[in-house]
């Protein structure tokens, strides 16, 4: 069954204004890891909110979990992960991890036994009572991950979540995030910059034109699972990097690999998420 | 998995923070003192005249003599102050929650407000006491009130309204509809932002209360006892109760900060490093 199914799906901004994406076509089905790769300002990212129904599109169909983005909102089936870990100060980091349990309603016994459940999944435990301020980026990222993954959504969004952190942080927690992903059998979304990255994650890799995004290619990334640090290694692995660079570069001549600007992300939540 | 984490320094025991607490305070103290005596020292060595400048003992021994007029005074004074502070700070704090929730009234309404900001409310003054009776603390408690609104109004709506887009994108993935994305984000955020203009608007009462009695007010007032005194020359008497007026103002201003403190332990300003 699929999880995502995007029917000719276009976005524009305003009146005469950006046109963000233009006739996508994706299924997605469970289990599945998929990322999204582009230029910035292909749509990626708009493209996942309007999976997450934080956006609305402009023309075509969207199913998520067989409903409505709307509907699929309104019952939690996804949980969303940002660039930013987008945790709240004046919580601690047990409570930033039980907010969304908070608002569904969980009793307090009910919601300590599955933050200590996640605690351990993200490798955090020890830091239930510290405050976002005391933890470097990369564990405040695990903190947002294990809130995303709170009342085990069987989807998963990601937008660059790894995009502000070094090299090495990143490579460790892809591994991890992996590792999370085989745990909660969740299907995942993830939009990336970085073409290894995209390569080393996922069962298959979208690659998206500049604006206004189209769908150039789809890589199906046939590694071996589960992946470790030495698929890295591979020859097959430096295959698809360039396989997905080609498909890139067919498309507007690009370089990928820059540091993540923010214009694309503000801009969009700046348009729609608030009302 | 080691990673760069800033531990929380161990902050010990009651005993300990206070002790800290003082010792960081000493070298202020320090200076306090000093200046006291440099004071006492420069009025006695140039030979000042009591009435340009008294010296502190001067003023010490008045302070005890005079000490029940002072207190009740000073009494009277502040139910002024903090009538017309939580008054102004409530309706402040109401405002600005309907302001945040309603776009569109706040483009309408703002500008009245900003205009209403540059207004010097203490000419009003001699109307509040025609509206309330001048011997009445009503009178000034408006005063006082009306002071505080705007500053606590504007901080506490820029705190409401100064929260990430991601964050409501994150409470939007949750199905939060508006009441629980202010219960949950808005209104915590807006606290460092609240107490702010709650500080602010301590000094501000206390100026309406006391400057507002000197366009008429009882006998028993601060400010009228500060003029009266002034009046007839007796300026040990006045700066008296201009000392007491300073120390309320100074109690006042701590009481919300400390309040502040307690509640706020998370936010950046009070964080121990």
């Amino acid at each position: 069954m699929s999880v995502v199914s995007l029917q000719r799906v276009s976005k524009k901004f305003g009146v005469g204004g950006v046109r963000a994406l233009q006739a996508i076509d994706l299924e997605i089905g469970e289990r599945e890891f998929v990322s999204l790769i582009g230029p910035s300002g292909c749509g990626k990212s708009t493209l996942l909110r309007i999976v997450g129904d934080l956006i609305q599109p402009s023309t075509g169909k969207v199913v998520v979990n067989g409903k409505t983005p709307h509907q699929a909102r309104l019952d939690r089936d996804y949980g969303i992960v940002f660039q930013d870990a987008v945790l709240f100060d004046w919580r601690t980091v047990a409570k930033n991890i039980s907010l969304p349990l908070e608002m569904v309603g969980w009793d307090r016994a009910k919601r300590t036994e599955r933050v200590n459940e996640l605690l351990e999944l993200v490798e955090l435990v020890g830091f239930e009572g510290h405050h976002p301020w005391q933890l470097s980026g990369g564990m405040q990222q695990r903190v947002s991950i294990a809130r995303a993954l709170s009342f085990n959504p069987p989807l998963l969004l990601m937008d660059e979540p790894f995009g502000a952190l070094d090299e090495m942080t990143r490579e460790r927690l892809n591994l991890e995030l992996l590792r999370i992903w085989e745990a909660s059998g969740s299907t995942v979304v993830f939009v990336t910059h970085s073409i290894a990255e995209a390569v080393f994650l996922s069962t298959r890799v979208v690659v998206m034109s500049a604006r206004p995004g189209r769908i150039v290619g789809i890589v199906d990334v046939d590694l071996a699972q589960p992946r470790t640090a030495d698929t890295r290694e591979e020859e097959r692995f430096a295959d698809l990097i360039r396989e997905v660079r080609h498909l890139l570069r067919r498309d507007g001549g690009l370089d990928v690999e820059e540091p993540t600007p923010t214009g694309e992300q503000d801009f969009i939540a700046a348009e729609e998420a608030l009302d | 998995m080691t990673s760069t984490v800033v531990e929380p320094i161990p902050r010990g025991t009651l005993g300990r923070r206070v002790g800290r607490e003082l010792t960081d305070w000493a070298p202020a103290a320090a200076v306090f003192v000093l200046g006291i005596a440099l004071w006492e020292g420069l009025v006695r060595g140039l030979n000042i005249q009591e009435f340009l400048l008294p010296p502190p003992s001067e003023i010490l021994q008045t302070l005890w003599t005079e000490r029940d007029t002072l207190w009740s005074a000073g009494w009277f004074t502040f139910q002024e102050a903090f009538g017309g502070w939580l008054i102004g700070c409530s309706v402040a704090m109401l405002t600005a929650l309907v302001l945040a929730r309603w776009r569109t009234l706040s483009t309408a309404l703002m500008p009245f407000a900003i205009a209403a900001n540059a207004i010097p409310i203490i000419a009003f003054a001699p109307i509040t006491n025609n509206w309330f009776g001048a011997l009445n603390q009503s009178s000034k408690m408006v005063i006082a009130a009306v002071l505080c609104y705007f500053p606590v109004l504007v901080n506490t709506l820029r705190g409401l309204t100064s929260v990430r887009p991601q964050q409501i994108e994150l409470m939007r993935s949750y199905a939060a509809g508006e009441v629980e994305i202010f219960r949950r984000v808005r209104i915590p955020n807006a606290l460092p932002y609240i107490f702010t203009g709650l500080k602010v608007a301590t000094v501000l009462a206390m100026i309406g209360a006391i400057v507002g009695d000197w366009f008429g007010g009882s006998l028993d007032a601060l400010g009228v006892e500060i003029q009266r005194q002034a009046g007839v020359f007796a300026f040990t008497e006045a700066w008296a109760a201009i000392v007491v007026a300073s120390v309320l103002g100074i109690a006042f201003y701590a009481a919300v900060a400390i309040v502040e403190r307690l509640t706020m332990g998370w936010h950046p300003s009070s964080r121990t490093e």
